[in-house]
């Protein structure tokens, strides 16, 4: 005989206001099976759950209903309170009377009706409910890191301190992400060479740090606490192992006029190469394409320099498998495409800017190698036409973000700073050179943020223009900016030398199909999504995989690093477990009834069902089955759904739960 | 949408997204005109958001636009800028707020219709004396009459002046689109619709 109880929350005013409660608890008291019904203020409250806690004693109650908010908001804690007074957790349920009520309707005869229906379903479905138990899973303790930018060293770096194995894949042939090439970063002017390289240097030496540069994660298998990931490293025609770093080879490669992909195209590297002076690890690579051996079949100038006879040509790619508890995706940023009228990705670009059309309109990154100590000038800002200093310089905030008509809504949040950081640079370098800016709105919310813009405003002479530019041209040498002063309500045309352009943020290329081997979603621009915006900020959808860094929103690097220790946090209380418990709320077959036609196999997202065979002592093969594997089931319900034999069910939601919900609406 | 913008209006700048303009200027920093405007595409834009009507149908600026729609094509949040130009003109002069020098304006863009609509294209000569015959009929101005007509000899010399002009061959099609246009229009002004998109398509006839 059931016995349930059913507790109605005001909410405070949010759930009373439109909904009768009292008058609810009074109606459903009277349903079958329910032998007490109340309401209180605030049921998530301490007393509120002493409340339950005491009915569920006092009254013997076999199952509860909750009509109170969301059961994403409060499921836990009331599964937690039946939980502490012996009731399984289980045997739990809720009705949403908040959001499916009370918020979205006015009239409140009618809301209290709704809540009562809603109410009645939630006790059909306790009544077929049965315990379960949470299912416990092994965990291998050992993280994978992917991406080696700021945020990826950051998460390492914290996971291997705290003494476990961490494997970082970084597909550049060195770590240190964009990071690497910024000059100094807001809001203190500290050469970000010079507090990143030690960390690099860090991850490069760490006991605990395993390092796969210039690879790629190729494939993804397996479930939360057991991920199984191959790794496939590119060919570097170099034996890591051998080679000493010395530099002959790449000092004596006479194929040296490729661009340089780390100066953004602004500098040029030689065919064997280490992207940057402070690479780790400080190993070259032999690019195929520029490679005078490779495309001509002579040269060999740097196998016959390299006295360590670390230069190998038939190197080839090749694959490792690691195994690992948990993931964190920290694969970062790029800038959106200014120039090409339509990049194929969804974005439009800036055909009236003339970006790759005039050489004097640069981005934002390649300003920042123009100002580096380490870049292709060594810190003299010359533009890239003729090497001249320039003596105006425009900087343009907001291209490409905020820019409906180009493909991208959003704020990238960090142009605004960096904008104010490049007028500061650019007036440290050129003390007679004038800054302009056209912006829309400054955003400088931070420590020490606004007073940073104010500095460059009031301190350095920078002009900030309020408007958008219409168009760049170019006459005599010289760039023709047509943009607006709106505070002043005047048109307003700069003669610049020099045009930067603050380009969005976008996620980094290959996040997508990245994302899609891990399970992980993402946003209509690419950003991939956490599990809460607010309480779940670093956990994905995907259980054990984690993200950090700009590949989850536009960030800076403080915010990325936050994050990145973050979401080593949330690695580390995995690890603290000897065994991972997830909620049992998952596909089960029949297996007497499953008639192995395998729709359901095919059919899961999850790749969560297998085949499986039923022998009997002998190993006779009684039948064949499908099996549901606990750790990457879901519980979408998919297979529930295609299951023609109806041999399929999700525990806790069965489908004569869903129909006894349905027969009980009036 | 903002509230305050009367509702018989309402429709019609809604239409051309007038509550997504967020300021940014792009419209007055790309506008031909702009110099010669007594105030900015984007000053007029917000006077709309606000429903401030009286203050954008005084201003001369409106007049100025040349509906080139450099405004609408690199706006960012795809607000029609020309399209509420050309509204604010209509509305003006449904409200009588034009003055006698603009609805001359309007009179030459009826010409300038009329004359493509008989021709298939535009016959300058034939035009100019159109306009002015027209002008002339409805104020008797004889200033307007005469001004510009200086200009004949210099342009002959440039042959830029050709008395008999051509016509295009097909002129039935290019009835068909007039005919079109003004179906349209008739449509949209019947149920508080729009002007169609292309400036000056017949739409106050």
């Amino acid at each position: 005989m059931a016995r349930i109880g059913v507790f109605i929350c005001w909410c405070g005013e949010n759930i009373a206001r439109n909904v009768d409660v009292e008058q609810a608890a009074t109606q459903v008291a009277e349903l079958p099976g329910v032998a007490c019904a109340l309401a209180y203020k605030y049921m998530c409250s301490d007393p509120g759950q002493s409340l339950i806690r005491q009915k569920i004693a006092s009254e013997h109650l076999t199952g509860i209903v909750v009509a109170s908010c969301s059961p994403h908001m409060h499921l836990r804690t009331f599964r937690k309170a039946a939980a502490a007074e012996g009731l399984n957790p289980y045997l739990v349920e809720m009705a949403n009377i908040r959001e499916h009520c009370s918020w979205v309707h006015h009239d409140r005869a009618e809301a209290t009706a709704k809540a009562v229906e809603l109410i009645r379903m939630a006790v059909a479905k306790v009544r077929c409910d049965h315990a379960l138990q949470p299912i416990a899973i092994p965990v291998t303790r050992r993280a994978l890191v992917i991406g080696g930018g700021v945020a990826g060293i950051q998460a390492a770096l914290d996971i291997a301190d705290a003494g476990y194995q961490v494997v970082v894949v970084e597909r550049e042939p060195s770590i240190g992400g964009k990071m690497a090439g910024l000059s100094e970063t807001f809001p203190t002017l500290d050469c970000s060479q010079c507090i990143l390289t030690p960390r690099m240097v860090d991850v490069g030496q760490h006991p605990n740090i395993t390092l796969h540069t210039y690879s790629e994660v190729e494939s993804v298998e397996g479930y939360l606490g057991n991920f199984k990931v191959t790794i496939r490293k590119k060919a570097r025609y170099v034996d890591v192992a051998k080679c000493t770093g010395c530099g002959q080879c790449w000092n004596a490669c006479p194929s040296k006029k490729t661009p340089s992909a780390f100066d953004y195209n602004m500098g040029t590297r030689t065919a064997i190469y280490v992207p940057f002076p402070q690479a780790v690890p400080a190993r070259p690579v032999i690019d195929r394409n520029a490679c005078l051996h490779f495309l001509k079949g002579k040269c060999g100038v740097c196998a016959k320099k390299c006295q360590a006879g670390a230069i190998n040509y038939e190197d080839q790619d090749t694959s490792v498998v690691e195994e690992v508890g948990a993931v964190v995706v920290a694969t970062g940023f790029q800038l959106y495409q200014i120039g090409k009228e339509r990049n194929g990705d969804g974005t439009v670009g800036y055909g009236e800017y003339g970006y790759g059309e005039y050489p004097d309109v640069i981005d934002s990154l390649q300003f920042e190698r123009l100002v580096s100590a380490s870049g292709p000038t060594g810190g003299e800002i010359r533009r890239p036409s003729d090497g001249q200093v320039p003596k105006t310089v425009v900087f343009i905030s907001c291209v490409g973000s905020r820019d409906n008509a180009k493909g991208l809504s959003y704020c990238s949040k960090i142009c605004c700073m960096y904008t104010a950081k490049h007028t500061m640079l650019y007036k440290h370098k050129v003390h007679d050179g004038t800054a302009h800016v056209f912006y829309m709105d400054i955003r400088a919310g931070g420590k020490n943020y606004d007073e940073f813009v104010r500095r460059a405003i009031e301190q350095d002479g920078a002009q900030y223009h309020r408007g958008r530019v219409s168009k760049i041209t170019q006459e005599n040498g010289r760039l023709i900016v047509r943009g607006v002063d709106t505070l002043v309500g005047e048109p307003l045309t700069v003669e610049a030398d020099l045009v930067v352009l603050a380009s969005a943020m976008r996620p980094a290329d290959g996040v997508e199909p990245l994302a899609q081997k891990l399970n992980v979603g993402y946003d209509e621009n690419g950003f991939l999504s956490e599990s809460h915006p607010k309480l779940r900020p670093v956990e994905t959808n995907a259980a054990g995989v984690f993200v950090c860094g700009a590949c989850q929103g536009p960030k800076d690097i403080p915010e990325s690093v936050a994050q990145a220790t973050a979401a080593a946090g949330k690695v580390l209380v995995m690890f603290g477990h000897e065994k991972l418990a997830r909620e049992p709320e998952i596909a089960k077959v029949n297996e007497t009834n499953c008639a192995a036609c395998f729709t359901c196999v095919r059919a899961c997202p999850y790749t969560a069902i297998e085949k499986a065979e039923i022998r009997d002592r002998k190993g006779n093969l009684v039948k064949r089955t499908a099996r549901v594997n606990q750790g990457l089931c879901m519980g979408c319900g998919t297979c529930v759904a295609l299951c023609p034999s109806k041999s399929v069910d999700i525990e806790g939601f069965t489908e004569q739960q869903v129909y006894a919900m349905l027969e009980s609406l009036e | 949408m903002s509230k305050q913008i009367v509702s018989a209006e309402a429709g019609v700048f809604g239409r051309l997204h007038v509550a997504d303009c967020y300021q940014c200027g792009k419209c007055s920093a790309g506008c031909p005109v702009a110099e010669q405007m007594d105030m900015l595409p984007n000053q007029l834009v917000r006077l709309v958001q606000m429903g401030r009507f009286d203050r954008a149908l005084k201003s001369e600026a409106i007049w100025k636009c040349v509906s080139c729609m450099t405004c609408s094509t690199r706006c960012p949040k795809s607000v029609d800028c020309a399209g509420v130009m050309d509204a604010l003109r209509e509305l003006a002069v449904k409200q009588g707020k034009a003055s006698k020098k603009r609805l001359r304006t309007l009179l030459f863009q009826q010409a300038f219709l009329d004359n493509i609509r008989r021709n298939g294209r535009l016959r300058e000569v034939e035009l100019i004396g159109e306009f002015k015959t027209r002008a002339f009929l409805k104020d008797s101005n004889i200033s307007l009459m005469l001004s510009g007509a200086m200009l004949a000899p210099a342009l002959l010399k440039r042959k830029k002046f050709h008395l008999v002009g051509e016509r295009a061959k097909d002129r039935a099609v290019v009835a068909r689109i007039f005919e079109k246009c003004n179906r349209l229009a008739g449509a949209s002004s019947a149920n508080g619709r729009p002007p169609a998109a292309s400036p000056e398509n017949g739409q106050h006839r």
